[in-house]
């Protein structure tokens, strides 16, 4: 290829439809009244997801002459859940977030995520936002439903909530992921692996798609369900290939969040990873009391391929990584 | 041979699989925003020539393959080996059947071919993307037609055939592309 590498990855009648849809997105916030804020992409605290990779840096000037650590953000949650706490009230926010090491079709390491939170919003209240929010940008149809059970139930025929390590490897190796089955030790991954490659293509083709109640074992930063506590506040949008949006009926427990961060913490020393200091400042925010609400983070690069039909995210950013 | 990791993986990297060379031919990687990223790789097997999808958990290596091109001039045929020279330093490679396939009806003498060699062995020969070869046999009787009805199929001096215009005869020179096996031009 002998692309020029200083030329924008988009095309310039992309990126007016990119701004437009940044436009309608704040129209939509603005009418219902939600704060538009803005937090730290430098972080002094990073993230201890294990499937999550950080970019580290380093502030050196006044009062840091030996360098403050620093991290970009691989989402504004934290931050944000401490404005929730400190009585912000609804907020949302644009902006840049950070992961190393992804890259491809659907992945820049610099992306921009809309990200929202509705004090006294359930999951399902905040679904239904998401799905006007959907229909006001991309003028699509209203979304359908599924839990994350009876979507396994329906395209694999198995209970993802009641199956053994040993059934579920030999469900993939049927689908030929064999390899990957034979050296894994843990359910979550092989359900991740069958939800992405096999569920994932067949949801969410012509109307944007649900998938709620995910296990327990992926609440990440959700409650568990009060009724079933196999399963937790968390859903995810997929429309079209892509999965658009995560979200979570908000843990609020700071002690809770404490043991779930140290639990990560546990199977990075498993996996070989570094353990992540924990935010104390987050978990003093729980701490200090952070609302009942819902929140949401969405991917806007993807949200603008659908809405500009493009198939590469590089297609819809001005720059892609190799072009920074 | 070294091992490759996910990252490393691109369009054109030889890699084992199955106890067979393959080349990659596209990488994508699938990660989920709170998950086991996971790569989806479309390779190709290099002798069976057969294209397959597989997904490698992201961070895994693989076996890379002794794998090399090497552009080598056609000699002759022997009945059971394809003999082939390096046009600098004189060197031969014999290449079998197996390795010659399909591909043995686009093989001119003299011609600059590319051998892929696995340890060493010919396993695959890709010949020019142009040959000239004459025809030994098409329907003399149709003629005149010039507006492209399809044309008439025309054996050529390797058996191959090729579908022509109805203008071009018997004792003919004609430029195929080996791609598609298609006909392109007369040659004068």
């Amino acid at each position: 290829m002998n692309e020029a590498l200083w030329a924008p990855s988009a095309q310039i009648e992309t990126l007016k439809q990119r701004a437009s849809v940044l436009a309608n997105i704040r129209a939509f916030f603005a009418a219902r009244d939600v704060m538009e804020v803005e937090t730290p992409c430098l972080s002094q605290a990073s993230v201890t997801d294990v499937h999550l990779a950080t970019f580290a840096t380093e502030f050196i000037g006044p009062r840091y002459a030996k360098g403050l650590p620093l991290y970009l953000q691989t989402s504004p949650e934290f931050a944000m859940k401490r404005l929730l706490a400190a009585g912000s009230g609804a907020i949302f926010q644009i902006g840049k977030a950070f992961r190393n090491e992804e890259s491809g079709r659907h992945h820049n390491p610099e992306f921009t995520m809309l990200e929202w939170y509705r004090p006294g919003f359930d999951e399902f209240a905040l679904m239904d936002e998401i799905d006007c929010l959907m229909q006001t940008v991309l003028s699509c149809k209203q979304a359908v439903r599924i839990s994350y059970q009876d979507a396994f139930k329906t395209y694999l025929g198995v209970d993802p909530l009641d199956i053994e390590l040993d059934e579920l490897k030999l469900l993939c190796a049927k689908y030929g992921y064999e390899e990957i089955a034979a050296t894994e030790q843990f359910i979550d991954p092989l359900l991740q692996l069958l939800f992405c490659m096999e569920i994932e293509p067949q949801i969410g083709r012509d109307t944007p798609c649900f998938v709620y109640h995910f296990p327990a074992s992926q609440a990440a930063l959700a409650q568990l369900n009060d009724a079933d506590p196999r399963v937790a506040g968390r859903f995810e949008l997929y429309y079209q290939g892509m999965e658009l949006a995560n979200g979570f009926n908000e843990l609020t427990d700071a002690s809770e969040q404490s043991k779930r961060f140290d639990e990560d913490n546990d199977m990075r020393t498993t996996m070989g990873l570094p353990k992540v200091e924990k935010d104390q400042r987050f978990l003093a925010a729980l701490e200090s009391g952070l609302p009942a609400c819902a929140g949401v983070a969405l991917g806007i690069d993807r949200l603008v391929m659908l809405a500009t039909g493009k198939s590469s995210i590089k297609e819809v950013i001005a720059f892609d990584v190799d072009r920074a | 041979m070294a091992n490759y990791s996910t990252n490393e993986f691109k369009g054109g990297l030889k890699i084992m699989m199955d106890g067979e060379p393959c080349t990659i031919l596209e990488n994508e990687m699938v990660k989920p925003g709170k998950g086991q990223a996971f790569n989806r790789v479309k390779i190709r097997k290099l002798i069976s020539g057969k294209v397959l999808e597989k997904t490698f958990k992201s961070g895994d290596s693989v076996e890379g393959a002794d794998v090399m091109e090497t552009d080598l001039a056609y000699l002759y045929a022997d009945g059971e080996f394809w003999h082939f020279m390096n046009n600098d330093t004189f060197e031969q490679i014999a290449a079998d059947e197996k390795a010659v396939g399909e591909n043995v009806k686009w093989l001119v003498e003299n011609d600059v071919c590319t051998i892929t060699l696995w340890n060493g062995n010919p396993i695959a020969v890709t010949p020019p993307n142009f040959v000239e070869l004459e025809i030994t046999d098409t329907d003399p009787g149709l003629k005149g037609d010039t507006a492209g009805t399809g044309g008439k199929p025309a054996t050529l001096t390797t058996g191959a055939v090729v579908r022509v215009p109805l203008f071009v005869q018997i004792g003919e020179v004609i430029k195929v592309d080996t791609r598609t096996g298609e006909y392109v031009s007369r040659v004068k």
